[in-house]
């Protein structure tokens, strides 16, 4: 193809003379970094995402750009993703319940029966 | 869409082991109900070896495809008409940019780094949308781009993020919520022109009548002759029939592109109320082929141009990645 390009900048910089092929090379492309992120002051920070960058630092100005330009954001936490430390998903079964657990959950007092009991009662003796 | 193309293996320096190679049967069983249950898979599971290469495959054409996509609407930020519209072009070419990063991120769960991602797409292995292999000539072409190729887009990724595959899932859901504003601004420039000077509409029209080719083929190949859909349908992977997505495209696009008085270069293509379904013409689907590999008007440009950024880049990146000096104010 002979035609000129219909990007000026191609034009201009000879893209299509550059000819030799270019081998990027692992690690090159930097580190993927989690990024957390805050809504608003007192709320949690919820993961979002990750990034890639050569150091902490610039992940976060990264996690900016990527994750912060339009939503409200308050603050962002960047971690490397190899420093997470997870249960192996495989294991999943450990968190499931016992069918009685009622005593750990509110749910499991029922105070306003006892109440109206006890209301009901003192009435019927007046 | 996204059929076909390159699949990553495990390079050889990395043993594969022997479950990797077959399937357990009670595992894939499991898998397989977890699936069917509406669980997602999330990237410390047990998956068949399939699946994941499928999913690479996927996930890494539509990582190449938005970053590829950025060139041919960039380009034209310089020469936007109007400052609002420049600025708009700005954030869509920056988002796209950002959805390229996500999605790579999430191949990566996968297991495929995303240096062996960019220099399969250097190398030609790895394909993209085949769209972005036609020039975009007008500011016409670039407001067919933002609404049309966008819309399609949009059917596509709102379909795969109901998938089976969590990272792909949790990306898209970003991308499709930055994606309705793409749409939007772009139906916004389509209007405008649409219901401008008569040249407005001429450079419109023209860029419409370039672009339906390349868009009847966005969403690839009729269901008749693609492969193995069935399995990767009950995997999840693949959400919707390419005819199915393309018939979702049209009903909900012609309308809004005929409401503004403009034509379709398709004297056959109407609904069929009966069935519901639209009539077209077959879209010519060996030049299809040949541009996806390689012989489009642009395929050359696009691969030189991110070529050209990677290396130029190389010196910055490695910068960043040692330190030597510290910047010291001066001393008088």
């Amino acid at each position: 193809m002979t035609q000129p390009s219909l990007d000026p900048r191609v034009n201009r910089l000879h893209l299509r003379d550059s000819g030799e092929p270019v081998e990027v090379q692992e690690g090159e492309n930097w580190n993927s970094f989690e990024v957390f992120h805050q809504e608003k002051r007192g709320a949690h920070h919820e993961h979002v995402g990750c990034v890639h960058a050569p150091n902490a630092q610039l992940a976060l100005v990264f996690a900016k750009e990527q994750f912060a330009r339009r939503k409200k954001c308050v603050n962002l936490w960047v971690v490397r993703s190899a420093d997470i430390l997870a249960f192996n998903a495989e294991d999943e079964d450990m968190f499931a319940n016992n069918a009685e657990k009622t005593y750990r959950d509110a749910s499991g007092f029922k105070v306003m029966e006892k109440i109206n009991q006890f209301k009901k009662s003192t009435n019927d003796k007046k | 869409m996204y059929g076909g193309g390159y699949i990553f293996d495990e390079p050889n320096k990395r043993q594969l082991k022997e479950e990797q190679l077959h399937d357990d049967p009670v595992k894939l069983t499991e898998f397989e109900a977890r699936i069917a249950r509406g669980e997602k898979i999330e990237p410390g599971d047990w998956m068949p070896s399939e699946y994941r290469r499928q999913l690479i495959r996927l996930i890494e054409q539509h990582a190449h495809s938005e970053i590829i996509g950025a060139l041919p609407e960039g380009t034209w930020i310089t020469r936007a008409p109007g400052f609002k519209r420049k600025l708009a072009l700005i954030a869509k070419v920056q988002d796209e940019i950002g959805h390229g990063q996500l999605l790579y991120n999430a191949a990566e769960t996968l297991g495929k780094s995303r240096e062996a991602m960019i220099n399969d797409l250097l190398s030609g292995k790895s394909k993209y949308s085949n769209v972005f292999n036609y020039p975009a000539e007008t500011w016409a072409d670039v407001t067919v781009i933002g609404f049309l190729i966008d819309a399609a887009a949009i059917v596509n990724q709102v379909a795969n993020a109901k998938g089976s595959y969590g990272p792909y899932c949790r990306a898209l859901e970003r991308i499709c919520y930055e994606e309705s504003f793409h749409l939007k601004q772009g139906h916004d420039a389509f209007i405008e022109l649409a219901t401008g000077t008569p040249a407005q509409k001429q450079m419109l029209q023209d860029a419409l009548n370039r672009w339906w080719q390349p868009i009847m083929h966005f969403f690839g190949p009729p269901d008749k002759t693609s492969v193995h859909s069935e399995k990767l349908m009950q995997w999840k992977v693949k959400m919707a029939s390419n005819d199915d997505m393309r018939n979702q495209f049209l009903d909900a696009y012609v309308p809004k592109i005929r409401e503004l008085g403009m034509t379709l270069p398709d004297p056959e293509l109407k609904k069929d109320e009966a069935t519901g379904k639209w009539q077209f013409s077959d879209p010519d689907w060996d030049l299809f082929k040949k541009v996806i590999n390689g012989g489009g008007p642009c395929n050359a440009e696009r691969l030189s141009v991110r070529q050209w950024a990677e290396e130029h880049g190389r010196w910055v990146r490695k910068a960043l990645m040692t330190p030597q000096k510290v910047n010291v104010a001066p001393v008088a």
